[in-house]
């Protein structure tokens, strides 16, 4: 009896030794580090609102079996395209965030079709296809941003062109945009702003999630997840239902780069999108969510700590080290290091399983031709 | 009856050379044309392809013995690049200058390069199957790690320091009086006293001969054949009495050890040392051009690797001179981000290497 509980904790450990991990991290840097209580709350607060929308769009991907969506990115980009003609017509406020959705809606579907098919032709490899399809992307991005636009494509306004004629300035401005999602309904609390409406957005968004995975299209995805032979003999279309997810997850992470982007006021056209990824997949995994299994709750525990961490790691830095640039080091290297550790656990484990899976048959198949000698 | 024939060696040839790497190669002999048109002069456009060549050749051979053992492309390069920066600087810091320390800097690297090669072999053979995306994130954070330690380590030599502090190595230093051009000088070929701006870097191009021998003629003993085995049927190299995780591994250190002497050899070319992230570039070059030769992810041969390095460094010296003077825009970095990274997607949609 007393076996059986060690061996509970030991699993308990192992499955949330991430999350685990941070806390530790973060009790030992929030001290070190200085900040108030109230700047730090109001900071992850701010930061909830900006962020989590974006990683919720990773969570469709998993439940289809596909892992970690690193394509996500498209979407980002998508966002941004859609923010740039929104900023070039002058639309400012909710109006500009609602048209520059609608906007990057296509971009993003075609780019999430795009990627879905060629991870269709890549089974087992989706997640190395979706990070280099990023950078693949990255490049068309690039083409038609700083050659198309203003060439090609019509862009009126001086401001946003680069003086050479064509092509967008290095930052685009949304200085009239900024925060009006943020400060719509927003409450102030003993110096920390609650916006409202952006964790309305996310509350809405969760509560599609969580409907979504009742329909019947979100129930093929789990099945296609679990097994796609078997869903496949089921009856289901399983290359479709892919391609569905991928763009889900893109049109979303369009949308949620819209929301992150007007929060910070500005954005850098040719690299604002090329972290996103990373730090989106990182803080999910932080909140103890694997590549096969995420959940909501997941994303907001994730959020508190990865961007807790985030905050601190310079200011605890200096304080240990007395230079900032290793604190600055040392939160990249984490988010790098989480990845990592997520993945190897996810590819050990999936390996484990097989090597049962191939066991179990052969002893069913051992005892099966027992069973017809003795017959 | 002939012609016939002929028609389907064609068809079978074209499948063979595969179209991405005929379109490449096509578009490389278009700039080839195009640059005596544009004004610029050939024989430079010939040394800026062969020179460039010659800095990257070591680093794409450093991809073949992970591909033969069926480790993949090795996302992971930016360990051994670490293990070269690692040797480089520390043969500066035990007072090394000249070509003696690119000597010393191969030597000191080859210790860490057995090591960290030592230690993601193992990580890679607990994870058969999805080597790539761990390679790729086993790559990121030791980099990310290495930031660190280049701030903490404390160097000492004044030309690699900081030069404010004095704590922590520079971003990037010149390697003039150290081992800048100890291959490329050797038995240099220069023309130009001759009115043609054309200088070959000989001694790179023999070292890189020389390795590609090497890897060539391992991959023939043996071991080697015993790792192409591995490489193309597990379960079957295991029946045949292979230790396939000891082949794994050893095919793992000798692409790290690779990475360590090409990043070397780039740098003796390049004639600087890139600190911090910077070793997170080399990785696609690499990648792309032996993918570019023609290899896939479980096959590469020696002749992927200087065809692929020909082609891609060709497009990437070739492109922003002559496509510049054409159009009057630099789209080169465009067209390089685009040409290697779909190159890459490419590859891992291809349905052949199914069996992994």
């Amino acid at each position: 009896m007393k076996l059986k509980k060690n061996f509970d904790g030991l699993d308990f450990l192992q499955n949330n030794l991430v999350p685990l991990m941070f806390i530790i991290i973060c009790a030992v840097c929030i001290p070190l580090s200085g900040f108030s209580a109230s700047y730090l709350i109001n900071e992850i607060v701010t930061r909830m609102g900006r962020n989590i929308f974006l990683i919720l769009s990773l969570l469709i991907p998993i439940m289809a079996g596909m892992g970690l969506n690193f394509g996500m990115t498209l979407g980002a980009m998508a966002g941004q395209v859609a923010l740039i003609f929104v900023t070039d017509w002058q639309i400012w406020g909710i109006p500009g965030v609602v048209l520059a959705m609608i906007l990057s809606v296509p971009v993003s579907v075609l780019l999430g079709l795009l990627c879905g098919k060629l991870m269709n032709m890549a089974k087992g490899r989706e997640m190395i296809l979706g990070y280099m399809m990023n950078y693949f992307v990255t490049g068309l991005y690039q083409l038609v941003v700083l050659y198309f636009m203003a060439s090609i494509i019509p862009i009126r306004h001086a401001s946003i062109r680069l003086p050479r004629g064509f092509g967008i300035r290095t930052t685009v401005n949304l200085a009239n945009m900024r925060q009006c999602l943020d400060n719509e309904f927003a409450i102030l609390y003993k110096g920390v702003k609650i916006p409202v409406l952006n964790f309305i957005i996310i509350g809405v968004m969760c509560l599609i999630i969580i409907w979504f995975r009742r329909t019947k299209l979100g129930q093929d995805m789990r099945a296609v997840g679990q097994d796609m032979e078997v869903a496949q003999a089921a009856g289901i279309n399983v290359d479709r239902t892919r391609i569905i997810s991928i763009i889900i997850s893109t049109v979303f992470a369009g949308f949620g780069q819209i929301i992150y982007l007007q929060n910070i006021g500005n954005f850098p056209t040719y690299t604002a999108h090329s972290q996103i990824g990373m730090f989106c997949i990182a803080a999910l995994l932080v909140g103890g969510a694997s590549v096969e299994k995420a959940s909501i709750g997941n994303v907001f525990l994730g959020v508190i700590l990865f961007h807790t961490m985030f905050i601190v790691a310079p200011r605890a830095g200096v304080a240990i080290t007395g230079d900032a640039m290793i604190g600055e080091y040392f939160r990249v290297f984490v988010s790098y290091g989480v990845i990592t550790l997520a993945l190897v656990m996810y590819e050990i484990k999936k390996r484990r399983a097989r090597s049962q899976g191939g066991e179990l048959l052969a002893q069913a198949q051992r005892a099966r031709r027992e069973g017809g000698a003795q017959s | 009856m002939h012609e016939y024939a002929s028609a389907i060696a064609l068809r079978y040839w074209l499948k063979k050379m595969g179209y991405p790497r005929l379109i490449i190669a096509g578009f490389l002999l278009f700039l080839f044309i195009m640059a005596p048109v544009t004004g610029s002069d050939l024989a430079t456009q010939v040394t800026n392809v062969i020179n460039r060549f010659s800095w990257n050749a070591v680093l794409v051979l450093a991809m073949v013995p992970m591909i033969h053992s069926g480790c993949g492309l090795n996302f992971g390069i930016p360990l051994g690049v670490l293990a070269g920066l690692l040797g480089g600087t520390l043969a500066i810091e035990l007072g090394f200058t000249g070509p003696m320390s690119f000597v010393m800097a191969i030597v000191v690297s080859t210790p860490f390069a057995v090591l960290f090669g030592g230690g993601y072999g193992m990580l890679l053979n607990k994870i058969k199957g999805g080597e790539m995306m761990v390679a790729t994130y086993v790559g990121l954070s030791s980099v990310s790690l290495m930031c660190i330690m280049w701030l903490l380590i404390p160097y000492r030599n004044p030309s690699i320091v900081m030069a404010y502090t004095g704590v922590g190595l520079r971003n990037m230093f010149a390697l003039d009086s150290f081992y800048a051009g100890a291959l490329s000088e050797f038995l240099k070929i220069d023309l130009n006293p001759l009115g043609i701006n054309l200088v070959i870097p000989t001694g790179s191009i023999l070292f890189f001969a020389l390795l590609g021998l090497a890897v060539w003629a391992f991959l023939h003993t043996k071991t080697g054949t015993a790792m192409t085995a591995v490489g193309s049927n597990p379960t079957f190299a295991r029946a045949s009495g292979i230790n396939v995780d000891r082949i794994r591994t050893l095919s793992v250190i000798l692409s790290t050890w690779l990475g360590a002497v090409g990043v070397l050899t780039y740098q003796q070319g390049f004639g600087f040392v890139q600190l911090y992230t910077a070793p997170l570039n080399m990785t696609m070059p690499a990648v792309a051009a032996v993918l570019i030769g023609g290899a896939s992810v479980n096959k590469a041969s020696i002749s992927n690797v200087i065809i692929g390095t020909l082609l891609f460094q060709g497009l990437v010296t070739m492109t922003p001179t002559v496509i510049t003077a054409l159009i009057h825009t630099d789209v080169s970095e465009v067209i390089r981000i685009i040409v290697s990274n779909g190159m890459v997607v490419y590859a891992l949609t291809r349905k052949t290497e199914e069996a992994a």
